[in-house]
């Protein structure tokens, strides 16, 4: 376990490394000057100096980079560029939103998935997962923008049952969180739960040619039994690594479920950060999330030593 | 080696998933909108970064704070005219050089101090001294502030000035105590009917009604701003009912379907926004009239503001829309002439004519863009449409840089004709020494001389087609039928909420 997390911290800290330095330098190419952005055209050239000065863009490249890191060690963000607010408790507060969106919107997608695309795979020579296996193809084309439009118009503005979009952190009222949530959960859930139910389903009949499931059967298991005791487990390497590559890509993915329903997002204040060239929040937003999904991968690696006993001994 | 046993695993994904949900019920802040008629939800596009309008150029900041928590000696009102607000009363000299303010007494800041004489002339002085916006310059005619009691201030203008008591209702003449101590950026104190109790970056800004402020008290205590990033998002919030009023309607086209709901009414007000198409004058191909002028007879206005804007807006000739006191009807000056505009562009031997067109990302430019370069195309010009990210790309490459040929973006400021058209520096680059002299002249002049003055500097212009405007952008707002006292007028840049209240039905 310690040489594990061991291997994982020099893992993060490689890929942070490499990963900060290069959004600084990418950033720095981009055209458009922060100062110009913060203060706008009516700016005088004074003014621009004066700020520049100010956020130490006019240092050098090597002198800005060294200082941000150093903040970043010691978990100080900075300041923004643009809205003077402190960076640190700001991104906090987005990755909680983001992140229970993204795991509300995953668990509703396995929740659908495993079972549909089970029963897809064990039917996957009649009608019925024929129809199952057409409409989750379908589900994998449709964009989650287009099923968030449609569930606002359907829910909030037809119907009236939910509000069309906000966001109500749950400690201001869990009622009103749910009713928040729900809507940008399943618009974002409905689509992955497609993907899911597609690598489910190849998984499953993937499992269902090995030998241990007749072995199993011979034992005197049902179809069913074996299949849910010994088979579904057997399936879960691939389905998990499938879920933490959607988990790693919806982080950011999610800024237009967050655009459609007013969601108060890392991904859109990503997006703002780079429209405003804020950049020292976009560099601290990428290095957030670094370290997201370098942990998520962690995790990853946990769940297939707790699904796979082999490869617990393997490492 | 080590064995990661599964109780193990199984603790420490649980310990981090419980970490992560208990960090996660503080995530966020949210908003609360109510059935209680003590509140309104206004919702908006256009997020201000920060509250100080004083160092931060853009007109979210003001279009929120004026008015409400911030105000002036006078204010411009629904029709665009000048108003008294913090000023009782003021006279004018002969020579129209000394203006003496009246103010009222009683007038308290929200931090508690006093509002008196020399707060009007510390914050006149330091628009001058500590405001970074080239806005400031408006204040450059001032040559002092005095205050000769509590209550009174007598301005002495350098010259006669026709359009300084105007940009006095404006941001620069917002008033803020002599002894200001507070970061302008997260804080405010004005004296204004409401303060900003609340600022939830990327969400709303929450004001609150203050219950010491000198004037009548707004009769809704409460009011929340959301912003939304997506102009649908805005227009399917106030479809539900999540928002009482969506100010500023960036989606033309679901106009029709608003329009039929009973419980919502849509007012299209008037705005000081004329959508741009603008050329660059210092360099070719616009650097010759003909081909301006070209391309002003080869643009059908009307299907453009049909086409792009689904028809909700004004079709004018000039920069000066129809609030302003000088107005004249400039809009047959180029009437659509295809024909016309192929002769001109024959006669400057611009055939086949090949331009760039730089587009700012925004829905109303690209949408403009498109009708633009088919009607173009009609006369023989090829325009390829370059997207210019909005701000950051924009401002550097055309405002700054100058490095384009064509372009097209929305002028919000009030009376703003001779920031674009009189400075050759601008990034139109029109370079007509007349116009400086005719613009002094006529800002100098008796308050009728001014009238006639600026209309022959927007002929001026207008013949020398130093660019094309479009049409005069609406300022439309859908709200709640209950909801009366809409200012729907942006005369400025101010949303006034002060006027807003609940029908007793």
């Amino acid at each position: 376990m310690a040489r594990h997390l061991a291997s994982h911290v020099a893992q993060l800290v490689a890929t942070l490394l490499v990963a900060t330095a290069a959004i600084f330098v990418l950033l720095r190419v981009l055209p458009g000057d922060p100062a110009v952005v913060a203060l706008g055209i009516e700016a005088s050239p004074e003014a621009l100096a004066a700020w520049r000065a100010e956020h130490g863009t006019d240092g050098t490249l090597v002198a800005q980079y060294l200082e941000w890191v150093g903040g970043l060690l010691t978990g100080d963000l900075g300041t923004s560029y643009v809205t003077s607010q402190e960076l640190t408790p700001l991104v906090a507060d987005r990755v909680q939103v983001t992140g229970i969106l993204v795991l509300l919107g995953m668990l509703i997608a396995l929740v659908v998935a495993v079972p549909v695309g089970t029963l897809a795979a064990v039917w996957h020579r009649n009608a019925g997962g024929v129809t199952l296996s057409t409409v989750s193809q379908v589900g994998v084309a449709v964009p989650n923008f287009l099923v968030g439009v449609l569930l606002v118009a359907l829910f909030a503005v037809r119907l009236g049952w939910l509000p069309s979009g906000g966001w109500v952190a749950p400690v201001e009222g869990f009622g009103e969180f749910w009713r928040h949530v729900l809507l940008p959960a399943v618009a974002l859930g409905s689509v992955q739960a497609a993907i899911i139910t597609r690598y489910v389903r190849s998984a499953v009949l993937e499992i269902m040619r090995e030998d241990f499931l007749r072995t199993a059967r011979a034992k005197g298991l049902t179809f069913t039994g074996a299949l849910v005791r010994h088979g579904l487990r057997n399936a879960g390497v691939p389905i998990v690594t499938v879920v933490g590559v959607q988990i790693a890509s919806m982080l950011i993915g999610a800024v237009v479920i967050e655009r459609v329903f007013a969601v108060p997002g890392l991904g859109s204040l990503l997006l703002d950060s780079v429209g405003n060239r804020d950049l020292l929040a976009v560099q601290s937003i990428v290095a957030v999330l670094v370290v997201l999904v370098v942990l998520l991968n962690f995790l990853v690696d946990l769940a297939y030593t707790l699904l796979d006993p082999r490869l617990r001994r393997a490492s | 080696m080590q064995i990661l046993t599964r109780r193990r695993a199984v603790g420490a994904v649980v310990a981090l998933t419980t970490a992560a949900l208990v960090a996660a019920c503080s995530a966020g802040s949210g908003e609360d909108t109510g059935g209680a008629r003590t509140d309104v939800v206004v919702g908006l596009t256009g997020e201000p970064t920060n509250l100080d309008f004083t160092t931060t150029s853009g007109s979210a900041i003001p279009q929120l704070l004026m008015n409400n928590v911030y105000e002036g000696l006078v204010t411009i009102d629904q029709e665009g005219e000048v108003q008294p607000q913090l000023a009782e009363s003021w006279e004018v000299n002969g020579d129209r050089t000394v203006y003496t303010f009246t103010l009222h007494d009683g007038v308290t800041f929200s931090d508690g101090s006093s509002f008196t004489a020399n707060d009007v002339v510390a914050s006149i002085d330091r628009v001058k001294e500590d405001w970074t916006l080239s806005l400031k310059s408006k204040m450059d005619v001032v040559k002092k502030a005095e205050a000769t009691s509590d209550t009174e201030v007598a301005v002495t203008l350098k010259h006669p000035s026709n359009a300084w008591l105007f940009d006095m209702g404006t941001s620069v003449g917002a008033m803020f105590p002599d002894d200001l101590s507070a970061d302008l950026a997260t804080e405010t104190v004005g004296t204004g009917p409401y303060t900003v109790e609340e600022v939830a970056t990327g969400e709303h800004i929450r004001l609150a009604a203050r219950d010491d402020y000198w004037g009548e008290a707004p009769a809704i205590p409460e009011v929340t701003v959301r912003y939304f990033a997506d102009a649908n998002a805005q227009a399917n919030a106030v479809r539900a009912g999540d928002i009482d009023m969506a100010y500023n309607l960036q989606t033309p086209d679901l106009l029709d379907g608003l329009e039929q709901d009973e419980s919502l009414q849509v007012i299209d007000g008037t705005s000081n926004g004329e959508v741009l198409l603008a050329l660059n004058n210092a360099a070719p191909p616009f650097d010759d009239l003909r081909v301006r002028r070209a391309i002003l007879y080869a643009i059908d206005r009307k299907a453009v503001l049909d086409t792009a804007w689904a028809g909700h807006g004004e079709l004018v000739g000039s920069m000066v829309p129809p609030t302003d006191p000088y107005y004249q009807d400039l809009t047959d000056a180029y009437p659509y002439d295809p024909d016309k505009a192929r002769e001109l562009l024959a006669e400057a031997g611009a055939e086949d004519l090949s331009i760039t067109f730089d587009v700012p990302t925004r829905p109303y430019a690209e949408a403009v863009a498109q009708v633009v370069v088919s009607q173009l195309a009609d006369v023989g010009i090829d325009a390829t449409i370059v997207p210019a990210e909005f701000p950051a790309v924009w401002l550097d490459k055309v405002f700054t840089e100058h490095d384009y040929q064509m372009s097209v973006i929305l002028h919000t400021e009030a009376r703003d004709m001779l920031t674009i058209f009189g400075d050759p520096d601008y990034y139109i680059g029109y370079d007509n020494p007349r116009l400086a002299q005719a613009a002094e002249k006529a800002d100098q002049a008796s308050p009728d001389q001014y009238v006639a003055g600026m209309q022959e500097v927007a002929r001026m212009i207008v013949d020398d087609a130093a660019s094309a405007p479009l049409f005069l952008f609406p300022n439309t707002v859908v709200a709640a039928a209950g909801l009366e006292g809409v200012a729907a007028n942006a005369t400025t840049e101010s949303m006034d909420l002060t006027g807003l209240r609940w029908s007793d039905g």
